[in-house]
C-alpha cells in the first residue's frame, strides 16, 4: 500500500514538473491547448515505471542487480587473459581497419561520424591524464582543443602550412599554453583550479571571437585543407577515409602512449598526486614537476586533436569551443572511469555515437540521452570501468607460483 | 662525531601565535629519540617544519649525511626527502586507492631517473630499474611484515597495517633520518610491541637515527635512547627515560598541579 501511494506521488509530480514542456501547446494564433491525454500517460507510466523501480530494490536481488551482468563480468574475465585480449584487439583492429569497405556504414556520413568520436577518443584520453590520473580537475580542455585547431587554421591561411607542418606545431603550441595555465595554478586544487580553468577556457575562446582581424571572429576560418599524401589528389570520398585511417592510427598511438605513460615512474607519481599531495611531496615527488607535465602531457592530446578537428571540417569558428565542449570531455572521462584507458575510450564513444545514432528517436534522443546519464550514475557512480589495476611481477615470487 | 639532525632555537609563528619557541634538539647516529609532550605541544609542527612542509620563523635545521651537513632551512619538502629524511604521519597519509606494493614503490620515487622519455621507449634500463623497484618495494614490505597483503588495496588494510605500510614507504626513499609521528597510535599492545621490535631492528638494519612523536609511555620509555619533553611550543625537559620518568616539571605538565603539594 506504501508503495502504490510512493508511485502515485512520483506520477502526480512528474506530471506537474512536465506539464509546461509537455502538457502546453501553444497554437499560432496564440492560444494555449492543454494536451490532458498526453500528460495522462505519463502519470500511468510513472506510476507503473515506479512501481517496477521499487519492486526491483526491494526485494533481495538489490545487491545482484547493482552488480554486473555476468556475461559482462566473464567477458571482462576473459579479456584479462593476455591471449585473448590480444585475439580481441586484432579483431577491433581489423574492424575498425575494414569499416569504410563495408556497406551502409562505409558511407562518408557515418565514417565522418566515426572520425569525429575517435578525435573524442583523444580528448577524453588526453583530459584522463591530468583530471583522471593526476585528479586536477580541469574545465578549460576545450581551450587547447581550439588552440590546437585555431594553430592549423592560421598557419594555413597566412603561411600555407601544410598539416603534416600543423600537427608537431599544434602539439607545441598546445603545450606551452598548457605550461602557461600550469604555472599560476600549481598551488590551487580542486574547485578552485576548476574555476580558474573554466575562466582560461572562456578567456581563449572570447579571444577568439573578438580578435576579428586575424580570426574572422564568429565567422571563423574556412577552406583548411585536407591532410595530403604525398601530393595525390583525393575526391572527397578518398579523403573522408585517409583522415578515417589517420584518427584510428593517432588513437592507437595515443593509447599506446598514455598507457605507456600511466604505468611508468611518472605515472606512478601522478596518481600519487591525485591521492595525497602532502603525503606525496614527503615521499619525494616534485609537486611541480610532476604537475606541469601533467598539464603539458595533457594539452598535447587537445592540440593534437584540434588539427584533426580543424582538417575534418576544414572549417572552425569559436562556436565549436563551448563550456559545453569541455563538460563533455569531462564526462566522458567519469563515464569511463578516472583514469582508466579502457574506459575513458569507451566513454567517448558511447557520449558521441549514442545520441548520433539515437537520431532516429529525433525528439526524445536527448531526453534517452539524459536517461541513460542519470541511470548511469544511480548503478556506476563510479564510471563504467573501475579497479583496473596494473599486474606486477614480483621476482621473489617466481618459486612460489602466482600469488595474488 | 656530528649529530645526524641537529636544530637549533627552532621558532614557528602563525600569526600572533607562537607554536615552537626557540625549540633546540639534536639526533646522533643509529639513536632513537622521542618526542613527547600533551596534545597541542607543537609536535607535530616540529616535524613539519623539519621536513619543509612549515617554513620556520627563525632558527636553524641541519642534517648530516655522510660527514656533509645540509642546512634545510629554505629546503622543499622533496629536496629534503632526497637528502635522506624521510617521515610517517600522525593521521595516515596512505595513497588508498593504490595497491601496498605501488605506495612503496611511489617512495622509491626519488632514488629512481626515469623520466617521460624513458617511459614511452621503455628501453632495457628503464624496464630494468622498473623491476628493481618493484623488488625492492616487496622486500620492504617483507621487512615490515605485510608481504602478504602486497596486491591489495592500501584502504582495506587494518589500522596497525596501515601505520606499518607508512613506515615501508618512508624506508623506500633510502633515508638516513626516520622521522615518525604516533606510530603506536590506534594499535593494540601486542601491536605496539612487535612495533616496537620493528623499530629496533629497522635501526640496526638501515643504521637509521630515528626520531619519534608518541604518547604510548610504556613504548616511548622502552624505546628510546634519549626523550625530549615540549609544552605549549617550548623545550621543558631533556634526558634518559630515567631522568625524565622523574623530573618534576615533564610530571606536571602531564598531570597538572597538584594542589596541596
Amino acid at each position: 500500500m506504501k508503495r502504490i501511494v510512493h508511485a502515485l506521488v512520483a506520477a502526480v509530480w512528474f506530471m506537474v514538473l512536465c506539464s509546461p514542456i509537455m502538457g502546453l501547446q501553444i497554437q499560432p494564433d496564440k492560444s494555449v491547448v492543454f494536451l490532458w491525454k498526453r500528460l495522462a500517460a505519463l502519470g500511468v507510466g510513472i506510476f507503473f515505471a515506479s512501481l517496477l523501480w521499487q519492486w526491483y530494490f526491494s526485494s533481495q536481488r538489490a545487491s545482484v542487480s547493482l552488480r554486473m551482468p555476468a556475461a559482462v563480468t566473464s567477458a571482462i574475465g576473459l579479456f584479462k587473459q593476455k591471449k585473448t585480449r590480444r585475439a580481441g584487439l586484432g579483431i577491433l583492429l581489423v574492424f575498425m581497419l575494414l569499416i569504410p569497405f563495408l556497406p551502409v556504414i562505409g558511407s562518408i556520413y557515418q565514417i565522418s561520424i566515426l572520425i569525429s568520436a575517435l578525435i573524442y577518443v583523444m580528448l577524453a584520453l588526453g583530459l584522463n591524464i591530468v583530471v583522471g590520473l593526476a585528479g586536477q580537475l580541469v574545465l578549460g580542455y576545450a581551450a587547447f582543443y581550439a588552440i590546437g585547431a585555431y594553430t592549423y587554421a592560421l598557419l594555413t591561411t597566412y603561411f600555407g602550412f601544410g598539416f603534416w607542418i600543423c600537427l608537431p606545431i599544434g602539439g607545441v603550441m598546445t603545450i606551452l599554453f598548457g605550461l602557461a595555465l600550469g604555472f599560476p595554478v600549481l598551488r590551487l586544487r580542486g574547485d578552485y583550479l576548476a574555476i580558474v580553468t573554466l575562466g582560461f577556457g572562456e578567456i581563449v575562446r572570447l579571444m577568439l571571437l573578438n580578435w576579428v582581424s586575424i580570426t574572422g571572429g564568429s565567422h571563423g576560418i574556412s577552406n583548411i585543407p585536407k591532410p595530403g599524401l604525398f601530393g595525390i589528389d583525393m575526391d572527397i570520398q578518398q579523403a573522408t577515409v585517409y583522415l578515417y585511417y589517420l584518427c584510428v592510427a593517432a588513437v592507437i598511438v595515443a593509447i599506446v602512449i598514455i598507457s605507456r605513460l600511466k604505468n611508468s615512474r611518472v605515472g606512478l607519481a601522478l596518481q600519487a598526486l591525485r591521492e595525497d599531495e602532502i603525503a606525496s611531496e614527503a615521499m619525494g615527488i616534485n609537486l611541480t614537476r610532476v604537475k606541469l607535465a601533467a598539464f603539458a602531457l595533457s594539452s598535447a592530446w587537445a592540440g593534437f586533436a584540434g588539427v584533426f578537428f580543424a582538417a575534418k571540417t576544414s572549417f572552425v569558428n569559436p562556436a565549436s569551443f563551448t563550456f559545453m565542449e569541455s563538460a563533455m570531455m569531462l564526462s566522458m572521462v567519469v563515464l569511463g572511469g578516472m583514469g582508466s584507458i579502457t574506459g575513458v575510450t569507451l566513454g567517448a564513444l558511447i557520449l558521441i555515437l549514442v545520441p548520433e545514432y539515437l537520431r532516429a528517436f529525433a525528439d526524445y534522443r536527448m531526453l534517452l540521452f539524459g536517461l541513460v546519464m542519470v541511470l548511469m550514475m544511480i548503478f556506476r557512480p563510479q564510471g563504467l570501468i573501475t579497479g583496473e589495476r596494473r599486474k606486477y611481477h614480483v621476482t621473489a615470487l617466481d618459486g612460489k607460483g602466482e600469488a595474488a | 662525531m656530528k649529530p645526524v639532525l641537529e636544530v637549533h632555537e627552532l621558532t614557528q609563528d602563525f600569526g600572533g601565535l607562537r607554536a615552537l619557541n626557540e625549540v633546540c634538539l639534536e639526533v646522533g647516529e643509529k639513536e632513537i629519540v622521542a618526542l613527547i609532550g600533551p596534545n597541542g605541544a607543537g609536535k607535530t609542527t616540529f616535524f613539519n617544519c623539519v621536513t619543509g612542509i612549515y617554513r620556520p620563523t627563525s632558527g636553524s635545521i641541519n642534517l648530516t649525511v655522510n660527514n656533509v651537513t645540509h642546512s634545510l632551512i629554505g629546503k622543499k619538502t622533496h629536496e629534503i626527502t632526497a637528502l635522506g629524511m624521510a617521515r610517517t604521519f600522525q593521521n595516515i597519509r596512505l595513497f588508498s586507492q593504490m595497491t601496498v606494493l605501488e605506495n612503496v614503490m611511489v617512495g622509491c620515487h626519488s632514488r629512481t631517473r626515469a623520466g617521460i622519455l624513458s617511459a614511452l621507449l621503455r628501453d632495457r634500463r628503464t624496464r630494468r630499474e622498473e623491476q628493481e623497484t618493484v623488488d625492492k618495494s616487496y622486500e620492504l614490505l617483507k621487512t615490515v611484515g605485510l608481504e602478504r597483503q602486497w596486491d591489495e588495496t592500501a584502504c582495506n588494510l587494518p589500522y596497525g597495517d596501515q601505520r606499518r605500510l607508512e613506515i615501508a614507504r618512508a624506508l623506500a626513499t633510502e633515508p638516513h633520518m626516520l622521522l615518525l609521528d604516533e606510530p603506536a597510535a590506534g594499535m593494540n599492545p601486542n601491536e605496539t610491541r612487535d612495533l616496537r621490535e620493528l623499530i629496533k631492528r629497522l635501526r640496526d638494519r638501515y643504521d637509521l637515527s630515528v626520531l619519534l612523536i608518541e604518547h604510548d609511555m610504556s613504548m616511548v620509555m622502552s624505546l628510546s635512547d634519549r626523550i625530549y619533553v615540549m609544552e605549549y611550543g617550548s623545550p621543558i625537559a631533556s634526558g634518559t627515560p630515567a631522568e625524565i620518568r622523574s623530573n618534576p616539571d615533564v610530571i606536571k605538565a602531564y598531570l597538572g598541579e597538584s594542589r596541596d603539594a
